[in-house]
């Protein structure tokens, strides 16, 4: 793809192929400036709010706790800590149903709050310029995540695998997603954090560029950052870039091929070719880290959509129900439709008030009939290949639905099927209304389903062939103390005249034993390797038998979803 | 699969299928006037015949099949052959021959194959090549164009609604009006037949038939339906890649040709503005269903339909090839397709997909 110029003296920009220009409707609610929600009677804090394994609880039921105390802790390196978002007094850990497309529910830790809002004592301010592993520190004890939507915990993306130089830093705020303005809002409400954060980021990494890039239907947001790195002071490689207004541009990949010209490999990461990404509400919640000591215990949401009576945005401490917000917002409108987390293109559905927005929800948005039509029902494909010209990874969607719905496993994958990132550009542009990106979702899961079951019956087979090697073992023992036992008859037998036969060829018979011993021992060595191999991949059984089976699809996902890494920054949400 | 769960995307869809076809039934419009304008009624008549004939084919197979028919009908793909079909046979087509075309290119090209979206080839010109192969002189029997001096030049005579209206119906000629009265040979006719005769290319164009690039009449046909392409491409109906690759597969050889002996092969913009070629490209050679649907895919199909044209007529035996070359591509669309996808994003540009 050629690149081009958006004037002169500007700098070069890439294109990716597809994408589509869509209404922005942003204005619906960025025009009030930041505001904070109050607080709520409870908070229900979820233990997993990341990719990664649930944190695991530090505070019993009963416990006084305060603001800013971590209350959970991280479990292994895709984890993060979970803190206080208020102070009140811990009446539950319980299962609760959390933000998800499936509905699904997760232990959460409830706290009643008093009306103290009463702080933990905090860690001291960091330096402007700190010591890289101190700040790598202060990152994870905060609890810091991806605040775009994909939740990765940030020290993992800002600790490089050996051997890898990161030379670019790309700061993200293109914020694509129609309706969804929390980003666009911080911008313009604290440029001066943001940029406080991406000094600290390119002083850690040591990169030679950092580039904010923001999607040119927010002027005032680029205006802002403009001014404060012009009024900061030190605005060394930094370098505010106006990209051109186009979905998914945010996504993660997306992004960078615009910015550098650059491909992040199919299921790479960007760290592969020396670029870091972090959202830009991400940045600002490493400098409040950094600077005021402050965990991660609320983030900007936009409350939004025809179907809410006052959309806006407001600071939102980690663990509100969302009814409490939508009264904030001013309520829904009867004429509501749909309610989503998420923007319109890659959220989800939800019917249920009392889950808490988490780390990972940026975006509330109840959508009036008008604004999700009803798309009718499905018609006939007519091969248009509308959707391959919007798809921004140059896939077939058209095939990839053929195939899916064939139930063709083999040919989805050949269509490349896991490199598409449900930015949902297919669907939204099919004639015929067919609910593509929900037949890939589907296609994905078989997929996993069926590599999971090849994995079980591997593991049935080693367990199988562990067993045949035990009993045929055990067999073993037994014939060789019978021979002992008979070895010992025959010692206090008279000593056979000789020329007689030896009798029960007893020699022999040990050295046959041999090497038969040594092909079992073999064999178990080959099955533990096996297994040991499996389970550094972690795909070893876990404690997962007494779930539910909507559960157990969840693990399993996840299980999965941590194998392959990659992948899963992958399905990062266009926004980051 | 459950279709029934609703997932993103939420937002509004931007398209719909009857959407898309309407466009290309307004693309028709400036064409289709063109057309009435110098054949006369007999154009609107087919049209209106071979509507109803699509429209009800489409139902009674939707009903044979137990699938709802207003759908069906309601997606106006139907509608579209019919158009198509009715824009390429002559005014003068007698009804039962349209029914026979109708029924052809809807019931055993489109349903039997599994209805819209299935059909391995274009409905409207399988029924036009159908009848070709059927019934070869009525359907090459054009009446000559509407333009004064033509009609001086040969004596010719034009029909009212009510003769069109009479002759498609019973088949009678208006009184004391012969055949040859009416009729005149198509341009490309004109052009292929008389080169056969060892005529040159300069003496063929002497003749009061032709125009600047085609015949008269034809030429300016041509390009009402282009402007009805470039709608459709300004619209995003259709994509650039398939007109202009098949006036390119058409036009570059047919240049190289002429340059090499103009007298002996017409030059390049006759082959645009002298028969279909304006209406394959841009209409039929662009039917979504049964073209290539990767870019490189479709400029490969293109291109291909272009030279099968050029090829068909200077050496085959029918004047006019979009409808064959259209065909015989249909089959390898799929093909073309496979060998032709796009480079995945993040995926190595050796790589093969
Ligand atoms: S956009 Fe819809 S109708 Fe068109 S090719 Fe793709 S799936 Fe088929
Ligand atoms: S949802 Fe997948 S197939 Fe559809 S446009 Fe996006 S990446 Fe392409």
């Amino acid at each position: 793809m050629p690149p081009y110029r958006l004037g002169a003296g500007q700098r070069q920009l890439w294109t990716f192929p597809g994408g589509l220009h869509l209404p922005d409707e942003k204005a619906l609610s960025n025009h009030a400036p930041l505001a904070s929600a109050p607080l709520p009677r409870r908070l229900i804090i979820p233990l997993r709010q990341h990719i990664g394994a649930p944190a695991k609880p530090v505070v019993a039921v009963g416990d006084r706790v305060l603001k800013g105390q971590l209350i959970g802790e991280a479990q292994g390196r895709l984890s993060a800590t979970i803190h206080a978002s208020s102070s009140g007094t811990v009446i539950a850990i319980e299962e609760r149903p959390v933000p998800h497309a499936s509905g699904m529910s997760a232990p959460c830790i409830l706290i009643e709050t008093d009306d103290e809002d009463a702080w933990a004592e905090l860690p001291p301010p960091l330096s402007a310029r700190p010591d890289p592993e101190a700040l790598r520190e202060r990152i994870r004890w905060a609890g810091i995540v991806g605040l775009g939507g994909a939740a990765f915990p940030s020290s993992v993306k800002l600790t490089p695998a050996p051997g890898i130089r990161v030379r670019t830093l790309i700061l993200n705020g293109a914020e694509c997603e129609p309706y969804i303005s929390c980003d666009d809002r911080l911008m313009r409400d604290r440029p001066e954090r943001i940029l406080q954060g991406a000094r600290l980021l390119r002083d850690l990494l040591g990169v030679e560029a950092c580039l904010i890039a923001v999607e040119d239907n927010k002027p005032e947001a680029i205006l802002a950052l403009r001014q404060a790195l012009v009024t900061d002071g030190d605005a060394a490689g930094i370098e505010i870039i106006a990209i051109p207004t186009l979905y998914p541009s945010g996504g993660e990949k997306q992004l960078i091929r615009i910015l550098t010209g650059q491909e992040v490999p199919s299921r790479g990461i960007p760290a592969q070719i020396g670029i870091v990404c972090q959202n830009i509400a991400t940045v600002a919640a490493i400098a409040d880290a950094a600077f005021d000591g402050k965990p991660l215990i609320s983030r900007i949401v936009t409350l939004t959509g025809r179907g809410l009576g006052q959309p806006r945005n407001l600071e939102v401490p980690i663990g509100v129900p969302i009814r409490e917000l939508i009264e904030q917002a001013g309520g829904l409108s009867p004429r509501l439709r749909r309610l989503l987390i998420g923007g319109p293109m890659m959220g989800f559905a939800c019917d249920d008030l009392d889950i808490p927005v988490t780390k990972a929800v940026n975006c509330l948005l109840a959508l009036t009939p008008d604004e999700a039509p009803d798309p009718g029902p499905a018609l006939a494909c007519i091969r248009c290949g509308a959707c391959a010209e919007a798809c921004p990874v140059s896939l077939l969607p058209q095939q990839l639905y053929w195939h899916a719905r064939a139930r063709d496993l083999d040919k989805v994958r050949d269509y490349n099927l896991f490199d598409c990132i449900e930015c949902g550009c297919c669907a939204v542009v099919c004639p015929s209304h067919i609910p593509l990106v929900q037949y890939y979702r589907f296609a994905k899961n078989e997929c996993l389903a069926r590599d999971q079951e090849k994995r079980q019956a591997e593991h049935a087979r080693q367990r199988h062939e562990a067993k045949e090697a035990r009993l045929e073992r055990l067999e073993q023992e037994r014939k060789a103390n019978l021979r002992k036992k008979k070895e010992g008859l025959a010692d206090k037998a008279p000593p056979p005249p000789p020329g007689a036969p030896v009798v029960g060829a007893l020699a022999p018979a040990a050295v046959a034993e041999d090497p038969k011993k040594a092909a079992i021992a073999a064999a178990l060595k080959r099955a533990a390797e096996k297994k040991a191999a499996l389970a550094s991949q972690g795909l070893a059984p876990k404690n997962t038998e007494n779930l539910a089976p909507a559960q157990q699809r969840q693990v399993e996902a996840a299980e999965v979803r941590r194998s392959e890494l990659q992948a899963a920054e992958d399905a990062a949400r266009p926004r980051e | 699969m459950p279709t029934a769960i609703v997932s993103s995307p939420f937002a509004g869809r931007l398209n719909r299928t009857d959407q898309v076809m309407l466009q290309v039934i307004l693309a028709l419009i400036p064409g289709t006037l063109a057309m009435v304008w110098y054949f006369g009624w007999g154009v609107l008549i087919n049209m209106a015949l071979a509507s109803f004939f699509a429209l009800a084919c489409e139902a009674l197979a939707m009903k044979l099949r137990g699938r709802p028919v207003l759908p069906a009908i309601g997606d106006l793909s139907a509608l579209v052959t019919a158009l198509l079909f009715a824009v390429a046979v002559p005014p003068t087509l007698p009804w039962w021959m349209t029914l026979i075309g109708i029924v052809f290119a809807i019931i055993v090209v489109k349903q039997l194959y599994g209805g819209l979206g299935y059909n391995p080839f274009n409905p409207a010109m399988a029924g036009y090549v159908f009848l070709l192969v059927s019934y070869p002189l009525a359907m090459t029997t054009w009446l000559a164009p509407n333009i004064p001096e033509i009609l001086e030049a040969h004596h010719l005579v034009t029909l009212s609604f009510l003769d069109s209206a009479r002759l498609i119906f019973t088949g009678a000629l208006p009184p004391h009006v012969a055949w040859d009265a009416m009729s005149a040979a198509t341009p490309l006719d004109e052009m292929f037949s008389k080169l056969d005769q060892n005529a040159t290319i300069p003496e063929i164009l002497a003749s009061p038939l032709w125009g600047e690039y085609g015949g008269r009449g034809w030429e300016w046909i041509g390009n009402w339906f282009l402007l009805g392409g470039l709608y459709m491409i300004w619209r995003g109906v259709i994509t650039w890649r398939i007109p202009v690759a098949v006036l390119a597969g058409l036009l570059i050889p047919a240049g190289m040709f002429w340059l090499v002996d103009p007298q002996a092969f017409p030059f390049p913009a006759f082959h645009i503005f002298a028969g279909g070629t304006i209406l394959g490209a841009f209409f039929i050679a662009t039917d979504p269903v049964t073209a290539c649907t990767t870019p490189r895919g479709q400029l490969v199909y293109g291109a291909a339909i272009g030279l099968i044209i050029l090829a068909i007529r200077h050496w085959g035996g029918y004047p006019d090839a979009v409808a064959f070359a259209v065909l015989l591509m249909n089959i390898a669309a799929p093909t073309i397709d496979y060998y032709t996808q796009p480079r995945v994003f993040g995926h190595g540009r050796r790589e093969k997909t």
